[in-house]
């Protein structure tokens, strides 16, 4: 068939049942609307892995004067103590950097943190602990550390900054799971809409296919006008969403998140694109996807 | 042209077969009426014909093609060379005459050079030269069946099928659309015509099949319609 001809016959087509198409295209569109950002807050969350995972340090306190563990009997880390461990630290394959907070000045970084309080008047520099600040090549590798360090004569403890991430991130799983579980079901409720509104169009239309059928058109040529009209509303549907992403990044993420939380990356415009490209790919196909199935079985020739 | 060998037809549904053991060939060019009562099995010939349904037991040949080896994608072809009048002329009420002889070009893919040079041509064929722009509610019942005959016949099929073409017209426009399609059968298409229609059929004396209850029971050239109903 001519293309000019196919096109007039979606017109037509689309015209007729403009309420359902209508329909069509805003269901189609809140449910990749719901799917993209969906997309857009798994990438949110792993900008905020990669940049808070990239900034995690393990912490290697060493023994003060009045620390308490265990390894700590013989009381403050002695100077060839201190030495040993900085050199065993520094041959390890998976350190990547490390460096020394001396007493003083883990004193001035507190009195930094604690500027307005006045709990920074009853500590002096002697009370707190000088430690080893180690960035790891990758930050999973902490158990290595740990047991290479805990217990040694001279540290006190190991932290790893990562555990308190992990659990943050926990509940963020949670959260992604929930939103793609809701995009799914939205995804599922257009794909209904999308098969019960062809099959209204080729019931209303089933004169103009019995004439198709019997002058020789092929199963094709029938189906295609009824195909492109599903995969019609599901490229308005993904323009629509596409339009929700625009504003959510730059309104929601520019102009309000990224001001107001300075202590996180966000998303970037090519996240957005992403998500676009994927709901675009996941509409159209869906679309033609439910078309192609009902008209398989109400216009067979 | 058509040639069914033992043919039997059993729907589903139903425990008389609606076609028994029918045998019949129809040569090109030749012109046959299909008589017989209603549930007589006249449309389910046709229907055979244009692969609408299968022959439970039997074949069925159109145009050489054993219609039962004939896979789905190829009866788009064989429907090509088959035209199709109903007795309910089956128009689009939203396009105009020329648009609804069109379409059946332009859903199989035709040039547009080629549909604005024979639709004129098959329009003035049937008679309908000046009625193009007219929309089919326009139209009176005869003209009305004219644009179905003018659209069966518009790709010059090599059958044209007939299933009571004159079923709601007058005596008089029936003659009409009985000259038509004469002339149509003139130019080498071979028409196959299910028909109530008495006086027609004793009046073109024609080929005539009767089928009573599933069953052939009178085919004879230059016949008559025969019984009374």
């Amino acid at each position: 068939m001519r293309a000019s001809f196919i096109v007039h016959e979606i017109g037509i087509g689309l015209r007729r049942n403009l309420i359902m198409t209508l329909a069509m295209v805003i269901t189609t569109a809140v449910s990749l609307g719901f799917l993209g950002t969906a997309v857009l807050f798994n990438q949110q969350v792993s900008v905020m892995k990669d940049f808070w995972y990239d900034k995690v340090e393990v912490s290697v306190f060493l023994c003060g004067d009045d620390s308490e563990g265990a390894s700590c009997a013989a009381g403050e880390v002695t100077q060839d103590q201190r030495e040993s461990i900085r050199a065993d630290l520094d041959s390890m394959p998976e350190v990547e950097r490390i460096y020394y907070e001396s007493k003083q000045k883990a004193y001035s970084r507190f009195k930094e943190q604690f500027k307005n309080s006045a709990i920074v008047d009853n500590v002096t520099a002697d009370q707190m602990p000088e430690s080893f600040r180690v960035k790891l090549v990758d930050p999973e590798q902490f158990p290595i550390i740990a047991s290479a360090f805990i217990g040694r004569a001279g540290v006190d403890e190991v932290q790893d900054q990562k555990a308190l991430l992990e659990k943050f991130f926990k509940v963020l799983k949670w959260v992604q799971w929930f939103a793609f579980g809701l995009a799914m079901l939205m995804v599922v409720v257009s794909v209904i809409l999308i098969v019960n509104t062809i099959r209204v169009a080729a019931f209303s239309r089933r004169r103009e296919t019995g004439i198709m059928k019997l002058v020789g058109a092929s199963s094709f040529s029938i189906q295609l006008p009824f195909l492109l009209e599903g995969a019609i509303a599901g490229f308005l549907g993904a323009a629509l969403a596409t339009g929700a992403f625009v504003l959510i990044k730059s309104v929601l993420v520019d102009q309000i998140l990224e001001p107001n939380f300075p202590i996180t990356r966000f998303i970037t415009w090519s996240d957005v694109w992403l998500s676009s490209a994927i709901v675009f790919v996941i509409g159209v196909a869906l679309a033609a996807i439910a078309s192609f199935l009902t008209l398989m079985k109400y216009l067979r020739v | 042209m058509i040639r069914l060998q033992n043919v039997t037809k059993l729907y589903p549904t139903q425990t008389r077969p609606a076609l028994k053991d029918v045998t019949v060939e129809i040569g090109k060019g030749e012109f046959v009426f299909l008589v017989g009562q209603s549930g007589s099995g006249k449309s389910t010939f046709l229907r055979l014909v244009l692969k609408e349904e299968r022959a439970t037991s039997g074949q069925v040949f159109v145009a050489g093609k054993d219609l039962a080896r004939l896979s789905s994608w190829k009866v788009p072809a064989l429907r090509r060379q088959v035209g199709t009048v109903f007795q309910d002329f089956r128009l689009l009420n939203n396009k105009t005459v020329t648009e609804n002889v069109a379409f059946a070009l332009e859903v199989i893919g035709r040039p547009r050079t080629q549909i604005a040079k024979v639709v004129p041509e098959v329009l003035d064929l049937v008679g309908l030269k000046g009625k193009e722009n007219r929309r089919p509610d326009e139209l009176s019942g005869g003209e009305q069946q004219r644009v179905a005959i003018a659209r069966a016949f518009v790709n010059r099929p090599m059958i044209l099928i007939a299933d009571e073409p004159t079923g709601n017209l007058d005596p008089q426009t029936s003659v009409g659309i009985m000259r038509l399609l004469d002339r149509i059968n003139r130019t080498g298409t071979t028409v196959v015509m299910a028909t109530h229609d008495d006086d027609i059929v004793d009046q073109m004396r024609k080929r005539v099949i009767e089928l009573e209850a599933g069953r052939v029971v009178r085919d004879q050239s230059r016949g008559v319609y025969g019984y009374s109903h």
